[in-house]
Order: structure tokens, then C-alpha cells, then sequence
């Protein structure tokens, strides 16, 4: 008898969630095959089910969460058998967790135990499914730490998730979820929360351990890039339903569904598809910049502390910063994580006291120039109005206790004393501006989804009439889709209030869309300065083409990964 | 680990310094001193001392000395003679009288905080995983009430159900006939058979108290996403709950010994009045009243070393339980 194709296949599965008012159909009949070797993409936005339906095939459901329906039918040598009819906690269900269907999911910094060794958690995992001893178990987990390429594997099995960095955990999840040899792969957003040169090497490791052990992979990712770049077959998800899937290349040149070419048409492209806008005439030479830094440095940890050991002099976050932000001008700071490129914006503001240099800000063309640095207490407040902030968290920068209508209206109350009508009709202006019902001012933040958060945020920041804004990565937490909307209206917004950005963003691509021009930071230093369309096209510095070759580019037919430049390319 | 542990011993000594500071100046705080307060109860009986011998009492106390030179009496003899002075009221070293009483404080508070930790470990557990279940609701109602209903009333309650359906002796901690006994298997049982309702009452609110906190942490662990992981090994529900987020769940656990163990040891007071109990609040309470100035100096200093060295064994056992507070 031939081996049948599909080594896993999920038919007409369904998931509901039962809440306190309403049932909610999270999973409606979805079907699909995992062939050998070859990975599936499972792409949609967030609360479209993806991770739900993955994480039924090792029958983990949350709480309220019940399987109605279908069967996952994973072929093995004994024909095959149906996850679905056993029971949750059953030993055939225990025995396919992490021995037949291994998971890696999205964040490095809390999928593994803290207070753990690395090596204790992968053994764990070992013996659970072998019967090997602690020692044997030990020598696997090794190997397997070899394997990802963990420099010093007998070392580094005896350190914490805390001592390792993001790609690092990501790297020791992948050697855990691996550790029994599973013939099924779950990843489910496994690189979301990594920069992208990180997020190339940990899919690069990812695709050659599937291609050695002929794993058949489950991708669950918002990110057409990362599709593009991976998977052989991609299921389009939406409201719990697979609305479109097939070969990656059909998908990406031919695809049927409205719903698809939409989530296509979102994803922001590198090359071309800048936002199309004139760029301000202030960006000539002849203007003075509204805000400029000179050797700005910041040093976190300098020797002063008591107890401190050696004579370290401390992390260099930000190393001699020179730039400036001309009116009318979006500025994109772009880096890995670490780079110091929220320093540096915080800088700005002096949230951060910068260690030494300087910042200074003009609020127009006739007025003087202001050394931020030595503002006082109240003129550091005045200046506060001018120059806003945008967070990335659009859950956790909006106090919870706090209507919108305060929200907004905060900064009008403060720094204004304005009260009672004037504020309402103000906010109500404001939530007019960002796309939002100004009848929405009386509710909780709660009440809103992630983008209409983030458009609140903004309105917030809209309030006093600022000529600048930094925008610490202000839509990374958003979907796709949210996120062009996003963009958008900022880019609607500063045409009509003649505003400047800062625009601190690790996406290079959303960068590119939204900035005139671009400063690339690697360690505390900015190694580049130029407009986004040459940094993006024809970069000059090595770090940043390599930092350029790394992102993933949403055109199977033009893989871009493959090619990139790597460290020690470079 | 060393290393932290003898910083923390280090940081204790100023504190130190700085409690015997506080201590003696809440004893010199109310206006006049113990002979005032002997001379008016002296004064209520119809007796009346003369200026001379007041004098010389004074000089014999040591109470005219100016206040800091007393407080370096006072701390000079506890640092090299280990001699907490003299109580007046009581005619004896102040040590021997509190050695006495701070053993049966201890003896309490332990056994005490160990039933606080065996009950509440596992409701606390049961409560977070079977969260808004049937017993998750008995257990928070329960616990509601155990907060809520004051101690003294509890030890009434449990005295006279004890005396009248079980027809023990009640209050202190042993039977008037083994008070003064040598150490015997019988007079261990009739401790245990006095012991239980003074653990309970004291015990009740912090384990309320405790299963609330452990709930509420475990709560908050349990969606976590490396307890997904756990579960995507394959390792058994029971352990995964066990192992990865209890694990977690128990630093507030443990950082409580910090604040329960003085709790504990200053909250029986009412307690131990009503029950009649021979432990450290009835006396400090007398001393104070009576400005029996170095005995509530001495249990003053002596509750603040026992919240230092709770605080002490909570660091290190947090230590030894995560290594994110070992490394740092």
C-alpha cells in the first residue's frame, strides 16, 4: 500500500468558545492536509482562529473553548489514527504532545519557564518520550542545542530563559519542541516578536531542520512576507473559516478571494509603494531643522553605584547621536532591538535624561532656538505640548479606568484648564479627525479593538496641537490590514496640521512607507542617514544591506531571504 | 549565593541600629516614667513616698540619667552581656522573662504559619484551577468569613465548644497540673490538645488571607504561554501545574513569611489575652502600660529582629526558588 500524501489531515473541525452571554464560533469546518516536508502557511489576522486551530491538533483548547466537531487524522504506522476521539487528557493525547507534533510559538521571552534551566526543561521533554536516563537525556539535549546552533551547548543548558536573548530562547523553544523528533511541526508565529535579521537566521534554521527531518510544518503567521518566503501551501483564514487556500504561488498572482487580495494589498512592499506624497519643500537645505540633536549619548549604568563590580562604565545605549527633523518631515529610525532607537526617542522628550549632547527644538521658522536639555520643570512641560508621543501598546497606554472622552481630554484639562463643553467638543473633534464616532467619547477603552485604541492614542496625542510627534513603534501590534489604515491616517493627519514625525519603527518595510527619510541605528550608533527610497533600495552602509537583504519580501517568486547577506558577509 | 546572603546580613545592621533607635524612643515617648506611674498607683492606695527615697529610686533606676545615656546603658548591656536590663514590675532580668515568653510566642507563630501554608497551598491551588467552579465559590466564601470574623470572637466561639462538648481545659497552653512538669509525653499531648484552638484562631485570617493572594497569582500564571509549552511536551495535566506556574505562583508565598511571622507574633495579642496564653503580647502590653520602660524596649526590639530575620528567610528562600532574584 502507497503511503497516503497527507500525513496529517484536519476534516471539518470546529471550535466554539462558550461564553457568558453568547456562544462564539472561533473554528467553523475548516479542512486541510500537512504533507511531509512541506509546510503550510495558515495566515489571517488576529482573532481569526489560526492559533485556535492549532493548538487543537495537540488538543490544547483554552477554558471555555470545546471541540464540536471533525477529525485530525494523523497517519502513522499503524494506519492512522483520529486525535479528535480521544479524550484531552488521555495517554495516546500526551504521547502526540511533543512526540509526534511539536510546537514552537511567538513569545521568546515567556514560552519557557523562567525558573528552569534551558537544559532541565529540554530533558523534561526527552524523557517524556523516550526512555533514556538522565544522562542520555543530557548528551540529546546537547546535541539538539548544537543543532539550532546555540554557540557552547554544555554550557548553555545550564543557564536561564533570562540569560539568553530573544533568538536565542526562540532557538532553545525550537531545540525543546524538536527534542523527540516529531513528525509535525506547529509554528505558530514563531519570529513575530524578533527583529528581522534575527527572524531570517531563526527561519532559515527552522526550514533546514524541516528539511533534514522531512517534517511536515503547520506556519501560522500574519506576515505575507514570511509566506511568501517559507511555505508551499497557504490557507487564507477569517472569522474562523479558511476562506481560500492553495499553492503559495496561486495565492500570492492569482488569488479568488477578495478577502486575500485585500490582506495582499496591506502588506506594505519594500520596493515601489511608498505612500506617493511630495515630499515638503522644507526638506530644503535652506530651512532650519524644528528639532536637532548633537551628540547625544546616553550611558545606562554608570559606575556610581556602590555595590557595582569592575570597573565597567556601563551600557552605551545611544553613542554620539546627530540628526535633525525638519518641519513637515517624517523621520524613520529603524534597528534591531537594543539598538537604541527608543532611547534615542525618549531623548527627545527627555523621559530619558540623556548622559551628555544635546537637543534642540524650534517651534517655528522666527522663533528661538530652545536647548531642551537645560529646560526647567515647567518649560520642559510647555515644550511637552509641542513635541508628543504614540506607544506601541495600544491595551496597555490607555488607562483602563478612564472613559475615552478623559482620556483624550486629559492633556486639554492639564495643560489647557479647559473644562466641562470646551473639552467635549474638542474631543469630539479629535475622534472626528482619527476616524472615530464622537459618540465613542463616553466608553472604556476596553469597548475598543487594537486599532481603534491606537487611533484613540493618537487622538490623544492630536489634543494640544503638537508640531511634533514620536512615534515608538506605534503600529507593530497591529494587523496588517489596521496598520496601512493606521499609517494612513497619520500621513491624512500631517497633511493637514503640517506636522513633523519621529517614526521609531524595527519594520523596515512600514518605514519605507511612511518616512521621507530614514536613520538606521546599530548599537547605540546611527550608521546611516538618507532618504528612505535610497536606505531602502541602494543602501550604502554594510550593516544596513544587510539589515535591507533580511526582510522577507511578500513575492513567492522572489524569494529575497535566500539571498541575504549575513553577518560574516559582511 | 553566599555573597547575597552576607549582604543582607550586612544591610541588616543599620537597621538594627535604627530599631533599637525607634524602640526606646516609643518607650520614652508617653510623658513620665515608671516611677511616676508606680508612684500614683502607690499614691491611689493611700501610700505616699518621700521626696528623698523617690530621689534615691531614680538614681537606682538609672532613670535620672539623661535619656541617651540610658539608651547606651540599655544597648550596651544587650550587646555584650546579652542583658536586656531590668523589669521593674517584675523584679527579674528582663531576659529571663521574655526568653520564656518569646518561646511560646514562637512556638505558636510556627505552628501557626505551617497551618497556614498546609491549608492554603492547596485551596489556594484547587481555587485557581477550577476558578468560579462550585468549590472554588465554597472555599472564597469560606475564606470571607475566616477574614471577617475578628479573632477574639473565634476564640470565644472555639473555648466554649471546646470546654462544653469536649470538656477540656481551656486557655493557656497546657493543663494547670503540667505547667510547671518536667517534659513528658503526657504533658506534650495535653500541649497539643491546648494548642489547637489558639493555631486555629490565629491562623484562620492569614490563611484567608494567603489563599486570596495564592489564587490570585496562580490565576494570573496559569495562561502564561510557557505553561502551554508544558502542556505541548505532553507532560500530564497535574504536573504541568505543578511543576511550571505553581512554581512561580509560590514567590508571594514565600515573601510572606516577611510580613506574617511578626504579624503573627504581634497580632495573637487579643488573641492570647482572651485565651489566657503565656506569649509575648499580654506582657508587652502590661509593660507598656506600666512604662516598664526596658521590658517593652526589649519585646519591641526583639518583634523588630523577628520581622528582620522573616524578611532574611524570605530573600533567601526567594532566592533559592528563582534564579532571576539570584542573578540580579
Amino acid at each position: 500500500m502507497m503511503k497516503p500524501d497527507a500525513l496529517l489531515s484536519v476534516r471539518n473541525l470546529s471550535i466554539d468558545f462558550h461564553l457568558r452571554t453568547h456562544v462564539l464560533h472561533a473554528v467553523r469546518d475548516v479542512s486541510f492536509d500537512l504533507k511531509r516536508g512541506k509546510t503550510m502557511a495558515l495566515v489571517g489576522e488576529s482573532g481569526s482562529g489560526k492559533s485556535v486551530t492549532a493548538r487543537a491538533l495537540m488538543r490544547i483548547i483554552d477554558k471555555p473553548g470545546r471541540m464540536t466537531g471533525g477529525q485530525i487524522l494523523l497517519d502513522g504506522p499503524d494506519g492512522s489514527v483520529d486525535i479528535a476521539e480521544f479524550k484531552e487528557r488521555s495517554r495516546e493525547v500526551l504521547a502526540i504532545r511533543g512526540g509526534r507534533i511539536g510546537l514552537i510559538f511567538q513569545e521568546p521571552m515567556s514560552s519557557l519557564s523562567p525558573v528552569h534551566t534551558i537544559g532541565s526543561q529540554i530533558v523534561e521533554a526527552v524523557r517524556l518520550h523516550r526512555r533514556v536516563s538522565k544522562k542520555e537525556a543530557r548528551v540529546r539535549c546537547v546535541e539538539l542545542l548544537r543543532q539550532v546552533e546555540i554557540p557552547q551547548p554544555e554550557l548553555m543548558a545550564d543557564r536561564y530563559t533570562f540569560e539568553f536573548s530573544g533568538g536565542m530562547r526562540q532557538r532553545a523553544m525550537i531545540a525543546m519542541a524538536l527534542a523527540c523528533d516529531p513528525e509535525v511541526l506547529i509554528a505558530d508565529e514563531p519570529t513575530t516578536a524578533l527583529d528581522v535579521t534575527t527572524q531570517a537566521e531563526i527561519l532559515d534554521l527552522i526550514k533546514r531542520l524541516q528539511d533534514e527531518r522531512g517534517m511536515a510544518m503547520l506556519l501560522i503567521t500574519h506576515d505575507m512576507g514570511i509566506v511568501a518566503e517559507v511555505a508551499d501551501e497557504v490557507a487564507v483564514m477569517r472569522f474562523g473559516k479558511i476562506v481560500e487556500q492553495g499553492p503559495v504561488d496561486d495565492m500570492f498572482h492569482a488569488s479568488r478571494h477578495p478577502y486575500t487580495r485585500q490582506l495582499l494589498d496591506a502588506t506594505v512592499k519594500l520596493e515601489g509603494g511608498a505612500a506617493g506624497r511630495a515630499l515638503p519643500a522644507s526638506l530644503a537645505p535652506t530651512f532650519t531643522p524644528v528639532l536637532s540633536l548633537r551628540n547625544l549619548t546616553k550611558v545606562y549604568g554608570a559606575p556610581s553605584r556602590m555595590f557595582s563590580r569592575g570597573s565597567s562604565r556601563g551600557l552605551v545605549a545611544v553613542d554620539d547621536a546627530n540628526l535633525d527633523l525638519f518641519p513637515g518631515e517624517n523621520l524613520g529610525i529603524v534597528g534591531e532591538s537594543g539598538s537604541g532607537k527608543t532611547t534615542l526617542g525618549r531623548m527627545i522628550l527627555r523621559i530619558v535624561e540623556p548622559t551628555s549632547g544635546s537637543v534642540t527644538y524650534r517651534a517655528d521658522e522666527a522663533a528661538s532656538p530652545v536647548d531642551v536639555t537645560a529646560l526647567g520643570k515647567a518649560d520642559l512641560r510647555r515644550y511637552h505640548e509641542d513635541v508628543r508621543l504614540i506607544f506601541q501598546d495600544p491595551f496597555a497606554s490607555l488607562n483602563p479606568r478612564m472613559t475615552v472622552k478623559q482620556i483624550i481630554g486629559d492633556p486639554l484639562v492639564i495643560s489647557k484648564g479647559m473644562s466641562g463643553r470646551a473639552v467635549e467638543a474638542r474631543v469630539a473633534e479629535l475622534l472626528g479627525n482619527v476616524g472615530l464616532d464622537p459618540l465613542a467619547m463616553e466608553r472604556y477603552p476596553h469597548a475598543f479593538s487594537g486599532g481603534q485604541r491606537q487611533r484613540i492614542g493618537i487622538a490623544r496625542a492630536l489634543a494640544l496641537n503638537p508640531k511634533v510627534i514620536v512615534a515608538d513603534e506605534a503600529t507593530s501590534a497591529l494587523d496588517v490590514s489596521i496598520r496601512s489604515q493606521i499609517l494612513d491616517l497619520l500621513l491624512d493627519i500631517q497633511k493637514q496640521l503640517h506636522l513633523s514625525f519621529v517614526f521609531i519603527s524595527h519594520d523596515i518595510s512600514v518605514v519605507r512607507y511612511f518616512c521621507d527619510r530614514v536613520a538606521v541605528m546599530h548599537r547605540g550608533k546611527i550608521v546611516e542617514v538618507g532618504d528612505a527610497e535610497t536606505i531602502c533600495t541602494n543602501p550604502s552602509q554594510p550593516y544596513t544591506k544587510r539589515l535591507i537583504s533580511s526582510v522577507p519580501n511578500p513575492d513567492p517568486r522572489n524569494k529575497r531571504m535566500l539571498h541575504r547577506l549575513r553577518a560574516d558577509q559582511v | 549565593m553566599l555573597a547575597y546572603v552576607a549582604k543582607r546580613v550586612l544591610y541588616m545592621i543599620p537597621t538594627l541600629f535604627g530599631m533599637s533607635l525607634i524602640a526606646f524612643m516609643i518607650i520614652q515617648l508617653p510623658p513620665g516614667d515608671y516611677l511616676t506611674s508606680l508612684l500614683s498607683t502607690m499614691a491611689d492606695g493611700g501610700q505616699n513616698l518621700d521626696e528623698a527615697t523617690i530621689a534615691r529610686l531614680r538614681a537606682q533606676y538609672g532613670l535620672d540619667q539623661p535619656v541617651y545615656v540610658q539608651y547606651f546603658v540599655w544597648i550596651g548591656g544587650i550587646l555584650t552581656r546579652g542583658d536586656f536590663g531590668y523589669s521593674f514590675e517584675w523584679n527579674q532580668p528582663v531576659s529571663t522573662l521574655i526568653w520564656d515568653r518569646m518561646g511560646s510566642t514562637l512556638l505558636i507563630s510556627l505552628a501557626s504559619l505551617l497551618m497556614v501554608w498546609a491549608i492554603s497551598l492547596p485551596i489556594g491551588i484547587y481555587s485557581a484551577v477550577r476558578r468560579h467552579s462550585f468549590g472554588d465559590h465554597a472555599f472564597t466564601l469560606l475564606g470571607f468569613i475566616g477574614l471577617a470574623v475578628p479573632n477574639f470572637i473565634m476564640a470565644l466561639t472555639l473555648m466554649y465548644a471546646s470546654y462544653r462538648f469536649l470538656g477540656q481545659s481551656v486557655g493557656g497552653i497546657f493543663s494547670p497540673a503540667f505547667v510547671d512538669a518536667p517534659w513528658s509525653l503526657a504533658k506534650l499531648t495535653d500541649m497539643l490538645s491546648h494548642m489547637w484552638i489558639p493555631v486555629i484562631v490565629i491562623a484562620m485570617s492569614g490563611t484567608a488571607a494567603m489563599i486570596r493572594i495564592l489564587r490570585a497569582n496562580l490565576s494570573d500564571e496559569l495562561s502564561k504561554p510557557y505553561v502551554i509549552t508544558a502542556r505541548a511536551k505532553g507532560l500530564p495535566e497535574h504536573k504541568v501545574i505543578l511543576k511550571y506556574p505553581v512554581r512561580i505562583a509560590l514567590n508571594p508565598f514565600v515573601s510572606s513569611i516577611g510580613w506574617v511571622l511578626p504579624d503573627l507574633v504581634s497580632g495573637v495579642t487579643i488573641t492570647a489575652i482572651v485565651l489566657n496564653l503565656p506569649t509575648a503580647g499580654p506582657l508587652l502590653l502590661r509593660a507598656l502600660v506600666g512604662q516598664d520602660m526596658y521590658l517593652a524596649g526589649s519585646f519591641i526590639l526583639l518583634m523588630g529582629v523577628l520581622t528582620l530575620v522573616g524578611m532574611l528567610i524570605s530573600d533567601i528562600l526567594l532566592a533559592v526558588l528563582d534564579p532571576r532574584i539570584r542573578f540580579n
